[in-house]
């Protein structure tokens, strides 16, 4: 696996280096005119990158950072969509729409309905793509197949593989058909209980074939000699995956749990056509498709732009804390 | 860093699994049975969907699992067809997924390369941003973009407007920038000293050197807008400018019981949606491998 540098490295480098290398590598005085080297000492040494750069730099600039304002800026106006050409006056309003939010019992519903996600969806990913990680991680027959087998439905298309779930978890499919008379009534994605359960499960199974790919990488990078001091020292499979396996992994353990969050805060094509737009009664809409629901179907921008900037704080700051548990582990 | 000395088109083509396999042993029986009940809950679902897709009238029951010779019928991709518009609904998933690659490889190759190799002002400042970006989840921005690109520009129902937010993969950035890190300093020395330009560095040098790097980075490219709903579903009205997924969504949730098998109609579709993109997994999948993607998400 090719190390990428900690981030904090990473930063150091890219911000110091441009200064640091420049003294080294320019032989001075070596009939560079006055102009070239002020241009240089401004652009750097190798300005020609500034121009290889600059496409993604608008791209970033008008697509992530202006609307990221534009966000921060709505979310503290009173604004809603008008017809075109119409100006209305759009009002500051302090933190209202934020105390809004924080109050409004469906963004409330929906943060708890990520929680149900998460206990069901992180246990679930964590266990399954370790053990299918494990299995393969050895010279077995037809290796490749069950890799491939894995990772298929991670890239399929959520629209086509949800109109397979709800062929076969509908009221009477076949999931239903199997299990007789122990199936839910109502029936899975029409379960106040079960909703948001059957989207975690869906959406485990989804991702699955991608975590269990980290997994086997990590593994491969636990040293056999740590198994085999195991070994030696009479340790039972349990106490080998418990004290070496486990450890040995963690980092990718750590990952798999921020992206669920990221995830489940996320949801948007599940709950809208899995559950028919978050039912019954909200139990499983998410962030994201209250977003849609009540910022462009129900015209409240502001109201949604507060929402979506709720969560880019909390999923920076998951990330933040995330980078510093594992710095504190390394 | 374990490959030191190793060529990028080793590290990337070396399969994953030779550096610590355990031996056989007669551990392989459990492994393949965890694999095996694994692999069938994985392929199931795609299995039924083509089966489903077959059924001249709706089979819940176990017995629709296995094909029932009188009641396999191709209709129902006539159906869809009728419904949608499959040819068109395919070329727009094509130009909004063409468009994506094109501006990615372009614009995408030119920044890794910056911000591997070159030294120029702000590039601490792009690199940082380009982390920032890969973080935030594009959701979390749909209400300002669809106020800017709808609502502003009047982008609604164009390829522009459903290419614009996805145009440049960061992930696909970060996977360049990676591999461009570590092709050896004085390989670009020398060739400077030799008096090539950067372009033609990047062109004739630094390219050719991370080609596993391009396909990887293009393969995950590819099903982001293949496969993406949200936003071409909040920014196309017309029913002639959807991509697939969304036409197919848009199917589902008013899903008419004029056609005689709603479900099969709707899963014909999706069998087309999911064959270009899993058919592509499978011939590249050896550029799908954990280091790659790895490298991708640690950042």
């Amino acid at each position: 696996m090719p190390e990428v540098p900690p981030l904090e490295a990473e930063l150091q480098l890219a911000t110091r280096g441009s200064e640091m290398k420049l003294e080294a590598e320019l032989p001075p005085g070596t009939g560079e005119s006055r102009g070239t080297r002020l241009a240089r000492a401004v652009l750097g040494p190798q300005p020609i990158g500034m121009a290889f750069g600059a496409p993604y730099a608008l791209f970033i600039a008008v697509l992530f950072a202006y609307p990221l304002g534009l966000a921060v800026w709505i979310s503290f106006h009173s604004y809603f969509f008008t017809a075109p050409g119409v100006s209305v006056a759009r009002p500051f309003v302090g933190l209202a729409n934020y105390v809004a939010v924080l109050t409004d019992s469906e963004v409330l519903r929906s943060f708890l309905n990520i929680l149900i996600f998460l206990v069901i969806n992180v246990p679930l990913t964590v266990a399954l793509s370790l053990l299918l990680a494990t299995a393969l991680n050895a010279a077995i027959p037809f290796r490749a197949l069950f890799r491939a087998c894995f990772y298929v439905p991670y890239v399929t298309a959520s629209v086509a593989m949800v109109a397979v779930w709800l062929f076969m978890f509908n009221t009477g499919g076949v999931v239903d058909s199997v299990l007789g008379p122990v199936a839910p009534v109502p029936s899975w994605l029409v379960n106040q209980n079960w909703a948001m359960p059957s989207i975690a499960i869906y959406v485990t199974w989804k991702q699955l074939g991608f975590f269990i790919l980290l997994y086997l990488a990590a593994l491969q990078n636990v040293p056999k000699e740590l198994y085999e001091a195991a070994s030696i020292d009479g340790a039972s499979w349990w106490h080998r995956l418990w004290s070496v396996t486990i450890p040995g992994v963690r980092t990718v353990t750590t990952l798999i749990t921020l992206l669920a969050i990221i995830v489940g805060a996320n949801l948007f094509t599940e709950p809208y056509l899995l559950t028919a737009g978050g039912g019954p009664n909200g139990t499983s809409a998410s962030p994201v498709l209250l977003m849609y629901q009540i910022g462009i179907e129900q015209n409240h921008p502001d109201f949604a732009s507060a929402l979506g900037v709720i969560l880019v704080i909390g999923v920076l700051l998951i990330v933040g804390v995330q980078r510093l548990l594992q710095r504190n582990q390394t | 860093m374990t490959q030191t000395g190793r060529t990028v088109d080793e590290v990337a083509v070396a399969p994953d699994d030779v550096t610590s396999v355990e031996p056989r042993t007669s551990h392989s029986w459990w492994r393949l049975t965890v694999l095996g009940i694994g692999a069938l809950v994985f392929v199931f679902p795609f299995y039924y969907m083509i089966i489903g897709s077959l059924q001249k009238n709706q089979n819940t029951s176990l017995s629709g699992v296995v094909p029932q010779p009188g009641n396999i019928t191709l209709r129902n991709y006539g159906e869809i067809n009728a419904a949608l518009n499959l040819g068109k609904t395919l070329i727009n998933s094509g130009v909004f997924t063409g468009g994506v690659l094109l501006a990615t490889v372009v614009f995408g190759v030119l920044a890794g390369y910056a911000l591997a190799q070159l030294r120029f002002r702000g590039r601490g400042l792009l690199f940082v941003s380009m982390l920032l970006l890969l973080m935030v989840p594009f959701q979390l921005l749909i209400i300002p973009l669809y106020v800017l690109i709808v609502r502003y520009y009047g982008l609604g129902d164009s390829y522009l407007g459903m290419i614009a937010p996805f145009a440049i993969n960061s992930t696909a950035v970060f996977i360049f920038r990676q591999y461009f890190l570590q092709l050896p300093k004085e390989l670009f020395d020398a060739a400077r000293i030799d008096g090539a330009n950067e372009f033609r560095i990047l062109t004739r040098i630094a390219l050719p050197l991370v080609r596993p790097a391009l396909l990887t980075a293009m393969l995950l490219t590819f099903i982001g807008p293949w496969n993406e709903y949200l936003w071409p579903f909040l920014i196309t009205k017309q029913q002639s400018m959807q991509p697939l997924a969304v036409a197919l969504a848009n199917y589902m949730n008013t899903v008419q019981s004029t056609v005689s098998n709603p479900f099969g109609t709707i899963l014909a579709g999706a069998v087309v949606l999911a064959v270009p993109a899993v058919a592509l997994f499978l011939a590249f999948q050896r550029y799908f491998v954990a280091p790659n993607i790895g490298s991708a998400v640690k950042g």
